[in-house]
This record gives C-alpha cells, structure tokens and sequence, in this order.
C-alpha cells in the first residue's frame, strides 16, 4: 500500500469517510455471499422448502444494493482524493515559483496533475476495497467451513496460505526482471511519439518513409519486450488460478467420496463446495487488482515526488549568515557613488513609493541539480531610476538575477537589499506590486485581450486597458475581429510573437504604481518594425522607474544608462555607455575567503 | 541478470537514422503471419479457460450429489479425473490465453501505428489541437490493444462459457435453459450495451471538463512568472481548483453508472439462479439435475459480468478508433503524381512564376501544432505557422502572386515581417502545400509532375520546426546524412558554429527529452549543421539566425553567407545585415513582393528596406 497516498486520506475527512463506507459495504456484500451459499445448499439438499428462494433473492438485493453504494462511494473517494492531490500540487507548483518551475519538466508536471492522477482510480475503487474483503472474507468462510466439516476446512486452510506466499514468491523473483523491462518499455513506448512529432524534421531530409520500417522494428522490440515481461508476470497469475481450481478439486473429490461412504450429508457437501471458491476468490482479486493499480501508483509516486521536494530545494542556510556578506561591501564598490549619479532621475527623491535602490551582495544562486552556480559571488547595486541593460551568452546567469529580485529565487549565499531592507524580510507581494515584469516569453491566458492586459489590475477599466495598449504601441488590438474582447488562443495561438509581447508590455503599463521595470529579452525573437514597437514602448516604460532589462539587440541595449554584462555566473563588465568608464568588479580577496 | 539485449540497443538508439537498420525488413517478413490465426488460438484459449470453469463446477456438482446417491464407486471415477484435469486445464488454458492475446494485441496495435505513420508521411493539412493531438493520437493506437485484450477476447469467451452453460442446461431441462438464457443476455448483452451507451455520453459532457482543467493547469505551469510577478496567482488557483470540482462532480455521478452496472450484474445472476432452481424444482430435474443447473448458472455468470466494465470501456475505444480512421482518410495536403517524371539533374535552375498559395482554413480555431517538446522556439506552427494563422483569419492569400527566378549558384534572400508569406513561400517550395495558382518548376519541370520527395531531396535546408529526437546527439545530425563519415558530421558541425558545445556536450550525448538539454540557439544551429550536411543542390534557409544573440547571429550569417557562396540558397531572414552578399533580396509584405533587387539598389530608393536597414543600422554600434 501507498503510505503517503494513506496518509493523504487519513488527514482528509470526507476521504475517509466515503473510503470507509465503500469499504464497508464491500465486506458486507462478501459476506452476504457466504448466506448465500447457506441457503443455495440447504434449497439445493432439499432441507429448505423453495420458499427459501425468496430469501435467498431478497439476500441478491441487498448485494446489489451493496454493490451500488460501493460503486457510488468509491467513485467519491477517488475524485476526492484526486482533488485533493491536485489541490495539494497546485499549491506546491505555486509555492515552487517559476524559476524552480523550469527545471522540473513542465509538461510532465501539467499531465501529472491532470490526466496522471486519473490513474489512481483503479487503485482507489479497485484494489483500495479488495484489501478489506481479502482481510475478512476468507476469514469468514474458514470459520464456516470449520463449523460445517473439518476436513475440507483443513485443506483450505493448508491451501490458502499458498496464494499469498506464492504470490509473493513469484512477485520477489520476478520483481527485479519486470521492473527493468518496465523501464525498456517505456523508452520504446516513447519512440513512436517522439517519430511522429518529428515527421516534419524527418521529411525534409527524405527520411521520413525509411522511418517506417525502424517504425516496425522497434514495434517488434517492443512487443517481444512486453512478452517477456508478460510471460513472467502472467506466471504469478497461473500460479494463483491453479492454487484456486487445484484446491476446489482437492475439496470436492474427498467429499464426494466420503459422501458414498454416508459419513457426509449432502447439506454440508454442498456448502463446501459453494464455500471453499469464495475463500480464494477475495485474494486472487485483490492480486488482479494490484497489477491494474499499478499505473495509480506510479502516478501518486509521481505527485509526492513533486510535494515532497520541499527539503532539497530550501537552500542550506550556512551561507546567509549576514556578517559574511555585509563586510566586504563598501571597500569593493567604487562605482556605487558614480551610478547613482548617472542615473539620477526624477525618481530619486520619491521616497520607499518612488523607484528603489536595489543591491545585491555577494550573491550566490545554485539551483538543486546543477554543479555550476548559476550567479557566483555577484555584488551589484542598481540605483533609484537607473536604466541597466544585463548582456552576455544564454545561460549567463542574467534571467537568475531578474528572478532574484522578483523574489523567484533565493540567494544560496548573500543577499539582495531593496533600500536596504532584506528582501527576506520584505512583504514578497508588496515587492512584487511594485514591479512591471515582462518574462522572455509572456505567456497569454486563454481569455480576452483586455483580462490579459489587467492580469495585475483586475479592476482596471476598459479605458486603463485601452490607454495601456496604447502606450505599449498595441494598436493592432483594434483591428483584431473582436478588439480587446478577442479571446486569446491557448498560449496566445492567434497573436504573433511581437503582439504578444506587446500585450505583455501592456500588462506593465497596466499596473499603477510601479517602480521597477524588469524585462526579460523583450525583442528576441521580433522582426525589425515589432522590435521598433517595442522599444518605444519599453523606452516609456523605464521612465521613472529602476529598469533591468535582459537584453541582446543593439536598440534595447541603448536605452540603459548602464550595462552589465554577465558570464559563468559572474559580472565579467560594468560600464556607462555614455562614459564608457568601465568598472572592473573581479572579486577581491576578503569575498573569496567570505565562502 | 543482462539487459535484454535488443530493447537495450533500442533504448540507446531507438533508430532515428541507423543506416545498420536495412536488415530488419528480413525479419519483418517472418512476423507479418496472418494475424487472425493467433486471434483464433487465443480466443480458442480464453473460451477453453471458461469452460474449464464451467466444467470443473459442473463436475464437482455432479459428483458430489451423485455421491450422495451411493452410486458404486465406478461411476463416480470419470467424474473425478473430469474434476482434476478440469482444475488444471482452468489455470494452463487461462495463462495460454493471457500471452496469446496480448502478443495479438500488440500486434494489432504496431499495425495501427504503422499504418497511421504510413498516413502521416505525406505533408499534412494544419490541424485542430496542437501538440496534444500528436499525443492523444499516439495514444488512440493503444485503444487497438484494449478493443482485443478487454473486450473482443473476454466477449468471446464469455459467449462461449455461456453457450455451453445453456447446452447443459438444454440437455437437463429446457425450461431452466430458457431462463438461463434471459439472464445472460440481460448481463452480458444489455447491461454492458447501457453501460457503452452511458460512457459515450458521460465522456462527452467530462471531456470539456477535463481540458478546462488541463488549460487551467497549463496556465499556472507555463504562466508562472506571469502570475507570481503580477500577483494574480491566486487567482488562477482558484480559477484551476474550480475546475477540478466541476471535473469531480462528473466523475461522481459518471460512478453511479458503473455502481448501477454492478449491482445489475449481481441481481441478474442472482435471480437467474433462484429461477433456474425453482423451475428445476418444479420441473422435477432431480438433486443431480437441479445441482448442476445450479451451479453451472451460477458459474456461468462469472466471465459474463465482467463485460459491463467492458461496454464502458468500449466507449472510448471506438471514440478512438474513430478518430485513428479519420486521420487516416484526411487528403494529404498536396497530390502525389500518378506517374512521377523523372527527377530533374543538377544544376538546377529554381523558377517561381506569379505563385498563389492560400491556407485551408485549419479544422479549428488554433492550428498551433508546435510539438511542446522543441518550444523553445516560440508558438509557430508547423511549417509556417504564423503565416498561416494570420493570413487565414484574413481571408486573403499567404503568397500572393510571388515570382522568382534561382539561377545555379544563385543566392536569394527573402525578407519582411512576420506573416508575410516568408515560409509558406518555403513551403510551396518543398511541396509542403498545394499552389492555389501559378507553379514551380525545377529546370522547366513543374513540382507538381515530380514525387514530393524528389522535390525535397532537391530544395531542402533548414526548415522552420526543427525537431529535436530522443537520441544521440550524433544520431541527430545524421538523419540528414545517414552515410556520411566522421569528417563530414565535423564539417558540418564547424560550418554551424556547433562545434564548442559538440565538444561539451560529447556525440553521443542524449538529447531531446523536452528539449532540456538543448538551447534555443543550440536548436537552430543543429538544425543548420543538419541542412549544410544534407547539402541539397537549392539550400533553403529559414531564420537560420533566429534565437540568436546578436554576436552568435552575426557571426553565424557572415559564415553562412560564406558557406553557401556559389550554392543555389534560398535565404529567408529579418536581418540585414550581410545581405550586400546575396544576388537578389525580396521583400514581402502580405504575401506580395512589395520590393526587390540588390541591397545597394534597396537602400537607396525609400520603402521597408531602407527603413529596416536604417533601424538596424542606427541601432548597431
């Protein structure tokens, strides 16, 4: 059984309780069947009197009604488990926030807590109630039968412990062989899709009809795979069936014969013989049962692994032991005095409302997983209004740092100062209210143009939107068949890249109250009169804020006041186009013993 | 224990290129036996199963009241050996039954894949539903599997226990028969027809629900910075977490159908029971008689009731089935000729005369096909997804109207926003979609008189969805030339400016998996060494620099423009920097050449070159 899916149900009450009565219900119906049996033998002997039948079709209608509310309250416990593990996921999806997001598989994760936690039906309805009825069931009817003939008792006692210890035996033996196939298969069972997906790629070098016989080959590979596994895991099954119909031969021939001896009444034999089955029927079930509910299992393996990684993820908090970071800082910054001259803007004197300072010192961030961290020892401060532009190769560590100051990541070593105050400390949705972020690639909600542009104004009027699109040079919205009320395709499917990100910019524009703008490589991917767009756009934007934009194309890198250029992790450059004074930021020797 | 060697062999190289993999037609000879005569043994198997069943209760229960009759010991003893042999028979024919339906069922389905990839290869008209749909439509071939091994074989063999329950009951007392009948049918025919006939309404009003919950989901993974910067995450939490109760409370009731469906199998066989000892009572079949009858009925239920949970599951069985045919009955994008001339012989002179391509409207709203795994890109789709989203909801042609002329040696830069045509032009190129008007002829040839792939393996390049398969990095590069040696992979990787993260990354390095491991840049550099390894006699090139930074990119097009001097290249790009090189530069705006000729000429008259170029130029240190 599934210890964390039990304790899942046990913290939850309306689980438990639809999980109890279906269970109830289940072993209740079981052992209806041994009356049954009671009174099909007595019908059948001739010791009851037909009238009996009435009964016993009374004793049917209170299975079938047994049977249905095991069925209605099973298919509760599962949706409400299912909720529950969704609702559970979800939550830790948005408590892992996006940067640790994009390391997990984000497909994965949305089929996970879709589609994948649909698995655990046959393991909730199927093998969940089957436990109960093997745990009482074949109790019940060996009580019987040793109160009805003790010999045939005997030879179900002696047999039945088979099924469990063969079961066993076979699944031991066989566990290690089935779960490495387990793995071949699924990389087989994966090849098909990943051809078919990549039919364009295939075609366009003419490859796509040899394609198809590998197609069969690996189809051929996967099938003998599958027997073999199969070959073995039905052996478990063959066991169990042959332990069951061996056992009822055994039962039936020694009666039959003692019977023609006259030492057995006809009642009593043919209770037995009704009987003995349901003692191994409740087992071999539950053995079907648990196979079916392996995939349920693999799923809910799956959700825990995603809301147990809390303990890894946390950063150790060895490094932010503040006297080590805060040492060093003003001995190693001689640029700070200067950047806060250049970017003097109107900003300044608005006070903690107006466009803050925000200083990083001796930052380190590692994510979980990687050896090289992705921002090294990074000391950095971004004075009120000032317009830094962070260059340099993918994977430089620039999206780190925006992440870092939307809070998205903590520091693993120092710590980012937003006027002077710990970004720990800071209330994270207060922060974020101040800031306009436009991510590299803004995702678009299914819904209309206009909630797309209020995301962070929901009361904002169809006039803020309007003004918000035009300031971020949206004007085709207008033209779109509906104008703002044009329902976005999934992921913004009918929109170009440069309207989609237009509409994101909008959604900056929308937000009162901002003081930071962060942009994540605005005009990758635009062609010349969208990137001309955007940058007016983005260019009004930054005014009056602190702006940290990501940026690769000359026009964006020309709006900042500064730019810092990222490498390995660490600010390699740091100069004032305007000056072009560059100040060299190579860690000195007090940071490195910091470590 | 060692790795069963061949799934091994697979996993490592599930054969995307393998030129190794020509032997394998051999082998394929000897398994495409007529799959009806392993259908046979298995439903003959699963039927045997049954009726060992049957027969080991009808034995004992013969036995036992015939024993106690106090018959001499003789006449018991046949019935004996029939109650051992049928014990053992049950269990052995059960196992045979097992393996044999699911190796037919597995073969059932690696026909179904086949014959759904045989219908893919020819080009495709843009779908409704995106990545999902490659997905779900994999996934619909394993409904082939369950239709056989869940309810096909179970059927059968259940009709077969049935059949001989009743032949039993017939040869005992009619009457008792008939009733037996009756309560079969009810559970083994109606009850499993309600249950499909449920299920295909259930699935209908839970599918909405179910990609409501999906999108709902999507949103807060891929939305997550968008939501947690903006401070609307909570609101789309809630917005998921009621669409997981709305998905719940059908799921709920959908459960009392399958509650019903039980509880009506245990009625029916319960009663059926009573009735058929009561008319045998009455009928005065005798203990022996009224016993067997009994029990057999009773037995006889058991492969029967299953079938119910079989009839919900047959729903969308056929669900898939149905739509595996439409796939497979969809036109192909463009005709195959009947009789295809003959492939024309380098040097290739490439003439595009007044063009005319429109989009069918796609099948639904969203023809974003763009599988998830290789997104990194961004959203468009297929072939020329943008192009064909836009210019269809316009109602106006993608390329309208559009001539040009390759030369050998020639190279010819296309440029212009977004949507303007760029890579459906590409597109009509490598008859990937059929020219409304106007044609493409390859020394003289027009396209549409050569077999599609002959037209590929003449105009070719580096395409606009580059994919990214699950193996080795060399693997990847090779399916673009499946003989070329190891000096050719490295030319072509160097050309590519591929060749430092080759070196960290390691050949056979494996790649894919949701396109981790490779960067948007990495994507379309690979892509680009696939094409100059291919080297088709027409290069075509789309965005080969998009994703770029800006270094990376102006270095990747000056070597690129080196690469291909004296190639026929057709270059589509939004950059102009370097395009002085090129012979012709066209601009396009909504579909129609709006400018052409050479850089220098383009620059000096007013219009979008020189105003791009201006931009770029200003914007450039």
């Amino acid at each position: 059984m599934h210890k964390d899916l039990l304790a899942l149900m046990r913290a939850e009450r309306s689980v438990r309780v639809h999980l109890g009565v279906t269970m109830a219900a289940a072993v209740l119906a079981g052992l209806l069947v041994l009356v049954q049996a009671e009174l099909l033998a007595g019908v059948l002997s001739g010791r009851f009197t037909a009238a009996a039948l009435a009964v016993l079709a009374a004793v049917v209608g209170v299975r079938a009604l047994l049977a249905w509310t095991q069925g209605v309250f099973a298919g509760r416990t599962a949706t409400a488990v299912k909720s529950a593990l969704r609702h559970r996921l979800l939550l830790r999806l948005r408590e892992l926030g996006p940067a640790r997001l994009t390391a997990h598989r984000s497909g994965e994760l949305v089929t996970l807590a879709g589609r994948g936690l649909d698995g655990l039906d046959n393991y909730l309805t199927g093998y969940l109630p089957s436990i109960a009825v093997a745990a009482v069931v074949p109790v019940a009817v060996l009580i019987r039968l040793f109160a009805a003939d003790l010999a045939s008792a005997v030879i179900v006692l002696v047999t039945l412990p088979l099924i469990p210890v063969f079961g066993a035996l076979v699944g031991m033996t066989t566990k290690a062989v089935t779960e490495r196939q387990f793995t071949a298969l699924s990389r087989l069972g994966g090849h098909f899709l990943d051809v078919v997906r990549g039919l364009p790629t295939l075609r366009a070098f003419g490859r796509a009809r040899h394609q198809a016989t590998v197609i069969q080959r690996v189809a051929d590979e996967h099938r003998s795979a599958t027997m073999r596994t199969l070959r073995v895991a039905f052996l478990s099954s063959l066991v169990l069936e042959l332990c069951a119909s061996l056992s009822l031969a055994l039962v039936a021939v020694p009666i039959g014969l003692r019977l023609l001896g006259g030492s057995l009444d006809l009642t009593t034999a043919l209770l037995v013989l009704l009987l003995a089955p349901e003692a191994y029927l409740p087992l071999r079930a539950m053995g079907t049962r648990f196979h079916a509910s392996m995939e349920g299992v693999a799923a809910a393996d799956a959700a825990f692994a995603v809301l147990d990684r809390s303990a890894d993820d946390e950063t150790s908090p060895d490094g932010e032991r503040p006297g080590v970071a805060a040492a060093p800082v003003d001995g190693g910054r001689p640029g700070v005095a200067a950047a806060t001259v250049d970017g003097g803007s109107p900003g300044v004197a608005a006070g903690t409302a107006g466009a803050p300072e925000i200083r990083l010192e001796h930052v380190t961030v590692r994510y979980p997983g990687r050896d090289v961290a992705a921002l090294e020892d990074v000391c950095l401060t971004i004075a009120p209004g000032e317009r830094v532009a962070l260059v340099g190769e993918s994977g430089g560590g620039k999206s780190t740092l925006l992440h870092l100051i939307l809070g998205f990541v903590r520091p693993s070593r120092g710590r980012v100062l937003i006027d002077g105050t710990d970004l720990r400390d800071l209330d994270l949705a207060g922060w974020r209210a101040r800031l306009a972020f436009v991510a590299q690639r803004p995702h678009l909600f299914s819904v209309s143009v206009a909630d797309n542009i209020r995301l962070g104004a929901p009361s904002a009027s169809l006039d803020d939107v309007r003004r918000a699109a035009a300031s971020a040079h949206a004007g085709f919205v207008a033209d779109l068949p509906q104008g703002f009320d044009t329902v976005v395709g999934e992921r913004g499917a009918n929109l170009s890249a440069g309207q989609r990100q237009r509409v994101a910019l909008a959604r900056a524009f929308c937000r009162p109250g901002t003081s930071v703008l962060l942009l994540d490589e605005p005009t990758a991917r635009l062609d010349g009169r969208s990137e001309a767009a955007v940058v007016a756009a983005t260019e009004r934007l930054a005014q009056d804020r602190t702006a940290v934009v990501v940026a690769h194309r000359p026009a964006m890198i020309d709006l900042a006041d500064r730019v810092i250029r990222l490498h390995g992790g660490r600010v390699v450059s740091d100069t004032t186009p305007g000056s072009r004074l560059v100040r060299q930021t190579a860690p000195t020797g007090p940071e490195r013993s910091g470590k | 224990m060692t790795r069963p060697t061949p799934s091994g062999t697979a996993g490592q190289d599930p054969g995307v290129t393998g030129p190794a993999s020509g032997g394998a037609a051999g082998q394929e000879a000897g398994q495409v036996r007529p799959m009806g005569m392993r259908l046979v043994w298995a439903v003959l198997a699963g039927a045997a199963a049954d009726l060992a069943g049957l027969g080991l209760i009808a034995a004992a229960a013969w036995l036992i009241t015939r024993a106690a009759e106090q018959p001499p010991l003789a006449a018991l003893s046949v019935a004996i050996v029939a109650t051992r042999a049928f014990a053992t028979g049950k269990g052995v024919f059960r196992y045979a039954e097992r393996l044999t339906g699911h190796d037919v069922a597995l073969r059932a389905q690696a026909r179904t894949r086949e014959r759904l990839y045989e219908a893919l290869v020819p080009p495709q008209q843009p779908r409704q539903g995106g990545a999902d749909l490659l997905s779900r439509m994999v996934d619909d071939t394993e409904a082939v599997q369950d239709l056989l091994v869940r309810c096909l074989l179970p059927a059968a063999a259940a009709a077969t226990a049935g059949l001989a329950a009743v032949v039993i009951g017939l040869t005992i007392l009619p009457m008792a028969a008939l009733v037996l009948v009756a309560g079969l049918v009810v559970a083994g025919v109606l009850l499993p027809a309600g249950t499909a006939a449920a299920a295909r309404r259930w699935s209908a009003r839970i599918a909405p629900a179910r990609a409501a919950l999906a999108g709902r989901v999507a949103d807060l993974v891929h939305g997550s910075a968008d939501l947690a910067a903006y401070g609307a995450d909570g609101d789309a939490l809630a917005r998921a977490l009621a669409a997981d109760e709305a998905l719940a409370a059908l799921e709920r009731r959908q459960a009392r159908v399958h509650a019903a469906a039980l509880a009506g199998g245990t009625l029916v066989q319960g009663l059926t029971v009573a009735g058929v000892v009561l008319l045998a009572q009455a009928g005065g079949a005798g203990s022996v008689g009224t016993a067997v009858l009994a029990l057999t009925s009773l037995v006889a239920f058991e492969p029967v009731l299953p079938l119910a949970a079989a009839g919900e599951r047959l729903a969308g069985v056929t669900a898939a089935l149905r739509r595996l045919r439409e796939v497979r009955a969809s036109t192909p994008a463009v005709t195959e000729p009947a009789a295809p001339a003959p492939r024309p012989e380098p040097p290739l002179t490439v003439e595009v005369d007044d063009l005319v391509v429109r989009h069918p409207v796609p099948h639904g709203a969203a023809p974003d096909s763009r599988p998830a795994a290789n997104a990194a890109r961004g959203p468009t789709a297929g072939f020329a997804g943008a192009d064909t989203a836009r210019a269809a909801a316009a109602g106006r042609p993608a390329v309208d109207g559009v001539s040009l002329r390759l030369t050998p040696g020639k190279r010819v830069a296309v440029v212009g926003p977004s949507g303007a045509g760029k890579s459906t032009l590409l597109a009509a190129l490598m008859r990937l979609v059929e020219p409304e008007s106007g044609a493409v002829r390859v020394n003289g040839v027009d396209i549409r008189d050569l077999a599609g792939d002959d037209v590929r393996a003449m105009m070719t390049g580096l395409t606009q969805d580059p994919y990214i398969f699950r193996t080795s990095l060399r693997d990847n590069l090779r399916l673009a030339g499946p003989d070329a040696d190891e000096e050719t992979l490295r030319r072509a990787v160097r050309d590519a400016r591929l060749e430092e993260w080759v070196e960290r990354t390691g050949w056979d390095a494996e790649l894919g998996e949701d396109g981790r491991t490779v960067s948007g840049g990495q994507l379309q550099r690979l892509a680009l060494a696939r094409a100059l390894l291919y080297d088709p006699p027409v290069l075509l090139l789309d965005e080969p620099a998009e994703a770029l930074d800006e270094e990376t990119a102006d270095r990747l097009m000056s070597d690129l423009l080196d690469v291909t001097r004296d190639r026929t290249t057709l270059l589509v790009t939004h950059r102009l920097k370097g395009l002085e090189l090129v012979d012709e530069v066209i601009v396009l705006d909504e579909g129609r050449v709006v400018q052409r000729g050479r850089h220098d000429e383009l620059v000096s008259v007013p219009g979008y070159y020189r105003d791009l170029w201006e931009s770029e130029v200003l914007t450039r240190r």
